[in-house]
């Protein structure tokens, strides 16, 4: 069996904020949940047209859920913390 | 990358709570003047309040409190050291400001009457109301700042602030965390708001952001007024919290206090008397975890099911709502399990202990044309009115000075000069990462400035804060996010530095374990009642002096005096 070799700079971490592809309408122009984040962590996907979070530096503080609005946004307490 | 300038009256920087309040009075003492808010993230959702807040901590309202009894309370709280003026300022001006932000559409409670309903959690006086629907409460400043026409930017990150050939405050330097144009904003005066240094100590749970503050709070405020020249007071008194574990959030004794909660010990017993936030209450806490009664927890588990469930919906619809979600993760349920507490890691912040910029009671530094409020700037125990107060102040104070004075010319080669060092990070092909870098600095801060304080492990940790500052030259950003985390990694660096050289100045022990060192245990009121202020001296080296205690306005009696040096309960012997 062979794996795959990564670069150093693809180290994964598991995120906190997560998007509903389906719910998300950033192809419609929306960037509310990217607007309102307090640590700029979050980023429209040009290529696909949906939000995500580009920067894993999350306060869980929640605006970004709050305030979508279409319920396309979910928060989960950092694996760190959780 | 371009560079933009712009030329106002009144600049704010910080959108948060203090920062909003300062540019609506400053526009409406004038409206004619230009009043721009500076933002680095985005004004609807930023700083402290973010997602509204729980309660007033510090309420001065008639028929519960005067004024006087207020300012009793902090000296007490405080060991002492305050400048009481700026303390009655804040408490002869909160009532006029609870009542205008009820106006303005900020829900608080009240009993049937339509009296605020006022809750005992402090150890003499009742200061505190809650506010069980204060989740609102940025959008209500949103509205004030739309009305009165105050001109926001958001997602500008300041770097450092402009000073005149005279002295006098010019405005700031900073940059888009988007685009990476370098911005240079020009005002007659300017308002700092940056909140707290709340990204200083690392969490226990390595998270860099899983901080008790906003960690966007990263002490760009107390950097930049030193840097200008400001004097900074009382950084030796640290904001240390008692929290939930990991979590990291205020468990919020003030919220359920009233309701019935308080905080124990393993065995379910109570050891403190009072949950206020203070040092002394915090060695308390300290002692109980390290003399083998801990863990430490909120216990709410004795209380009626009603009870509960309310408690739920303000705990978790305010402040930190993913706390529920916590909760939920761990199978933490308030009727069945007390909640885990720890200590927190350090900070700095005048709204909970006494660390900030130096200011007088119209909220004005020691830089001509600078102001300051909020989390930053020295107003012991302020909180989150006290925000509203000085930004009230410092708005009208700003207004005032712009009218009065004009721009004051700038050097080119000034700007020139941050220009580069902005920008440096982005022009580097390669080098240190900054979260990297900042992981090692905020574990240092741990290891060697986390109270008990030892002198030994101070220095060592200001030789550490030294060899980082020769990393700053070598940090490297990819993006214009990434600049922004690593000019915030030069405010921590900073920010070290000013907390392990205040902490070696005062030589004394005082406010339990905020500033507890080992080396000199004793409270010593003979040589170090004052203030110890930290400021850039004339060769630009970091250093600290005394400054005299104002005389107090209000007389304190020795009781209230040594009210918080006994806040551990001590059990009556029981006969055999």
């Amino acid at each position: 069996m062979s794996f795959p070799i990564f670069s150093i700079t693809e180290q994964r971490t598991s995120v906190p904020v997560r998007i509903d592809d389906d719910l998300c309408i950033a192809d419609k122009g929306c960037t509310v949940c990217v607007d309102v984040c307090p640590l700029d962590v979050l980023a429209i996907d040009l290529s696909k047209g949906k939000a995500y979070m580009a920067f894993d530096e999350c306060w869980y503080c929640m605006p970004c859920e709050k305030d979508c609005p279409t319920g396309a946004v979910h928060v989960d307490i950092p694996y760190l913390l959780r | 990358m371009n560079t933009i300038e712009r030329e106002v009256d009144v600049l704010v920087i910080g959108g948060g709570t203090a920062g909003p309040m300062a540019a609506v009075k400053a526009k409406q003492a004038d409206p004619s003047l230009k009043v721009l808010l500076l933002e680095k993230a985005h004004v609807k959702r930023s700083g402290a309040i973010s997602m509204g807040m729980d309660g007033l901590n510090n309420a001065v309202v008639p028929g519960f409190a005067t004024p006087e009894q207020y300012v009793r309370e902090i000296t007490a709280a405080n060991d002492g050291i305050v400048n009481q003026k700026t303390i009655l300022a804040y408490a002869e001006n909160s009532y006029a400001m609870i009542e205008e932000l009820d106006r303005w559409g900020v829900k608080f409670e009240k009993d049937e009457t339509g009296d605020y309903a006022m809750r005992k959690v402090h150890h003499m006086g009742t200061y505190v109301l809650p506010m069980p629907e204060g989740h609102d409460i940025k959008k209500v400043l949103y509205r004030q700042l739309k009305k009165t026409r105050v001109e926001i930017t958001n997602r500008l990150v300041a770097t450092r602030l402009i000073v005149g050939d005279d002295g006098r405050i010019a405005g700031t330097f900073a940059f888009d965390c988007r685009t990476g144009d370098f911005h240079v904003v020009r005002a007659k005066s300017v308002v700092l708001a940056c909140g707290a240094a709340g990204r200083l100590g690392l969490p226990a749970s390595g998270y860099l952001f899983g901080t008790y503050e906003n960690p966007t709070n990263a002490g760009d405020g107390y950097s930049m007024a030193y840097h200008a020249g400001a004097e900074l007071s009382g950084i030796e008194c640290f904001q240390i919290n008692p929290l939930i574990k990991d979590y990291n959030g205020p468990a919020c004794a003030y919220v359920t206090g009233p309701f019935g909660g308080y905080t124990t010990n393993s065995r379910g017993e109570r050891f403190i008397e009072c949950d206020y936030w203070s040092g002394q209450m915090m060695e308390e806490f300290h002692n109980e975890l390290s003399g083998g009664n801990g863990p430490v927890f909120l216990k709410l588990d004795h209380l009626a099911e009603e009870t509960i469930s309310q408690i739920e919906t303000i705990l978790h619809t305010n402040e930190r709502p993913s706390r529920g979600r916590f909760h939920a993760g761990r199978g933490t349920d308030y009727r069945e399990r007390m909640v885990e507490m720890h200590i927190s890691e350090i900070g700095l912040c005048s709204g909970h202990s006494a660390s900030g910029v130096w200011v007088d009671e119209h909220a004005a530094t020691t830089v001509p044309g600078l102001f300051s409020a909020g989390d930053m700037a020295c107003v012991p125990h302020n909180y989150m009115l006290g925000a509203f107060v000085y930004g009230r102040f410092a708005g009208e104070s700003a207004a005032r000075h712009a009218q009065e004075h004009g721009h004051a010319r700038v050097a080119a080669s000034q700007i020139d000069a941050e220009r580069q060092r902005v920008w440096a990070p982005l022009l580097r092909e390669s080098g240190l990462p900054p979260a990297q870098v900042e992981y090692k600095l905020r574990r240092m801060v741990n290891d060697y400035l986390q109270p008990p304080k030892v002198t030994r492990k101070m220095l060592l940790g200001l030789e550490r804060f030294e060899a980082i500052r020769d990393d700053l030259e070598l940090l490297h950003a990819r993006n214009p996010h990434e600049l922004m985390r690593t000019m915030e990694v030069h405010a921590i660096r900073d920010c070290a530095e000013m907390a392990a050289r205040a902490s070696l100045y005062r030589t004394e022990s005082r406010w339990g374990l905020y500033h507890a060192r080992v080396d000199y245990p004793e409270r010593n009121d003979a040589d170090w009642r004052v203030h110890v202020q930290l400021h850039k001296n004339a060769a630009g080296e970091m250093a600290c002096f005394k400054r005299a205690l104002e005389p107090y306005v209000i007389a304190m009696d020795h009781d209230e005096q040594a009210a918080y040096q006994q806040l551990r309960i001590h059990k009556e012997a029981v006969p055999a």
